[in-house]
């Protein structure tokens, strides 16, 4: 007791050390392993040992940049898929909402009380070849007789918006319902058109939840392998299905974690570059 | 013409919303369903059967208990790990904030896969064999930060007079944090408590990398999604998200019923 009085600045660190030296641990040491794992070559068998292996990286490439390409533009194309459907929604809750808000804001999350393995077979189930929305399609003559849903890019790219679309309402309602709606009144006093006052007013004032939004979709949805995987056929397959086989599966440790390093370090640049192009002081993140 | 604007943006959302909920109602739909074969796809028939043995199939009930057990332990821990680093953050000045503050962010960016496979080859470096206890400690390193996130916005506005007044009266720092900064934090803290154990519940790919032969419920969709999903995975499924569901809506409910202007 007289020691902390006494040594007063001490305590905000004894406050951080154990839950930082456990992310330290288990989060920063074992990025030394992975990165140390990408570097051997070996098998089960013989065991593996450092061999500065840089060949696991340019043969991982090599083999699997289709696998890297697919993912990049599966998690892009339903990064805009989940920005389209979520900001119509999330201006609706934030604008129209009134006293329903937290109800209507708990629909948006309730994906998530669903388990994510559980919720993605509902959509296996949905799109199922003998399911109603083939049945249906196939007679309106969108689909072919023989044309399926499940197990197309379609699917996957479906199921990963889906997966992910929270992420991406849930800043979008914060960023829009911060706006002071005098603002809004303001432009429309001054003779803009509602359309304009959107563009000009509400629009930019909500691009911080549009920059936190997409991030927090894009990242998860690059990394993902359970859609290509439940909703998918190797043709779809992403990286991470290439990763968790070569980990779990195969044991090909050296190659598996050259491509988490890749993919990782190919996420990092991807984010300074979209931070920089979005410039961040204008976003006020 | 604003009329038709109006209507447009309200359906837009109905069939956003209808997007959102489809997969949940089917969830709940085929927990009733009396299936043919291996497969639960397709609807056969009403049936309670599933309801009435819930812990039917083999695997399933011991699957459950690992992750409430997992959950349990491990928002215990994040939570008191991550409420410090919060109190921390929010409370003192000291170097290191902006380490700190990265080392807490990092792992929210870093793709789940990532996370899961580098904390593998630290286990498989170090010769540590994967189960019951890498999974507990991979699920307190996600979630701290999430923790610390969460206990951190309920901290900001905290009136440090109240510390300062109990102190005066005589009360020691450890009375003050038990008796005056706890109870005011609480909310907060069982906020996070709250959300890592609906992280930890709900985690798949990390705990993938991380298990051994441990099968958590995750784990074990994830193992009958090749052979076939058994209808109780459905039933599990719904009342995990009708619990969830219902402990988000009472407080919801409150909220509404709260007279306006009362905090």
């Amino acid at each position: 007791m007289d020691f902390l009085h006494r040594h007063r600045r001490l305590i905000p660190y004894l406050l951080l050390a154990p839950g930082l030296a456990w992310l330290a641990v288990f989060f920063l040491v074992p990025t030394y392993y992975l990165a140390n794992t990408s570097l051997q070559t070996g098998s089960l068998d013989v065991g593996y040992a450092l061999t500065w292996a840089w060949e696991n990286y340019s043969d991982a490439i090599s083999t699997y940049h289709e696998q890297f390409v697919r993912s990049i533009l599966y998690a892009g194309i339903a990064t805009v898929a989940a920005l389209l459907v979520s900001y119509p929604l999330a201006y609706f809750v934030a604008f129209r909402g009134g006293r329903w808000k937290g109800l209507l804001l708990l629909l948006i999350i309730a994906p998530f009380f669903v388990t994510y393995l559980i919720r993605t077979l509902a959509w296996q189930t949905i799109l199922s070849d003998d399911g109603y929305v083939v049945d249906v399609l196939q007679t309106v003559g969108v689909l072919g007789d023989g044309d399926r849903l499940l197990a197309t890019s379609t699917a996957v790219v479906a199921g990963i918006t889906y997966n992910f679309l929270p992420f991406m309402a849930l800043p979008l309602y914060v960023s829009l319902e911060q706006i002071d709606g005098r603002l809004i009144e303001a432009a429309e006093d001054l003779y803009s058109s509602k359309v304009q006052a959107f563009l000009r007013v509400t629009l930019p004032l909500s691009l911080p939840g549009v920059f936190a939004g997409t991030l927090l979709t894009f990242i998860p949805a690059a990394g993902d392998f359970i859609n290509a995987e439940l909703l998918g056929t190797p043709r779809q397959s992403m990286i991470g299905n290439v990763i968790q086989s070569k980990f779990l599966v195969l044991t090909d440790y050296g190659q598996a974690a050259a491509l988490s390093f890749v993919l990782m370090a190919a996420i990092l640049v991807l984010i300074v570059v979209y931070t920089r192009a979005l410039g961040t002081e204008r976003m006020g993140v | 013409m604003a009329f038709v604007r109006r209507h447009l943006l309200s359906a837009y959302a109905f069939l956003a919303f209808a997007y959102l909920l489809l997969p949940i109602a089917v969830v709940i739909a085929f927990s009733f369903n009396d299936p043919l074969g291996r497969f639960n796809y397709t609807w056969q028939g009403f049936t309670l059967a599933h309801w009435q043995e819930p812990f039917g199939p083999p695997g399933l009930q011991d699957a459950i208990l690992a992750s409430l057990k997992i959950a349990v332990l491990a928002s215990l821990v994040a939570t008191a790990l991550g409420t410090l680093i919060a109190l921390a953050l929010v409370r003192y000045g000291f170097r290191g904030r902006g380490v700190t503050n990265l080392l807490i962010f990092l792992p929210l960016t870093t793709p789940e896969i990532v996370l899961g496979a580098s904390l593998l080859t630290l286990f498989l470096n170090l010769g540590v064999a994967t189960g019951f206890w890498t999974i507990f400690i991979a699920h307190v390193m996600f979630d701290i930060s999430f923790v610390v996130v969460t206990v951190k916005a309920r901290l900001v506005g905290f009136d440090r007079h109240l510390e300062e007044a109990a102190m005066d009266l005589g009360a020691n720092p450890f009375t003050t944090f038990w008796r005056v900064t706890l109870p005011l934090i609480a909310p907060g803290v069982a906020a996070g408590a709250l959300l890592a154990f609906a992280l930890s519940i709900d985690d798949f790919v990390i705990t993938l990398f991380n298990a051994g032969s441990t099968v958590t419920f995750p784990l074990y969709v994830w193992g009958a999604a090749r052979v076939g999903v058994p209808p109780q995975v459905n039933v599990i499924g719904t009342l995990i998200f009708v619990i969830a569901a219902g402990l988000m809506l009472v407080n919801v409910l409150v909220q509404i019923r709260r007279p306006k202007g009362a905090v």
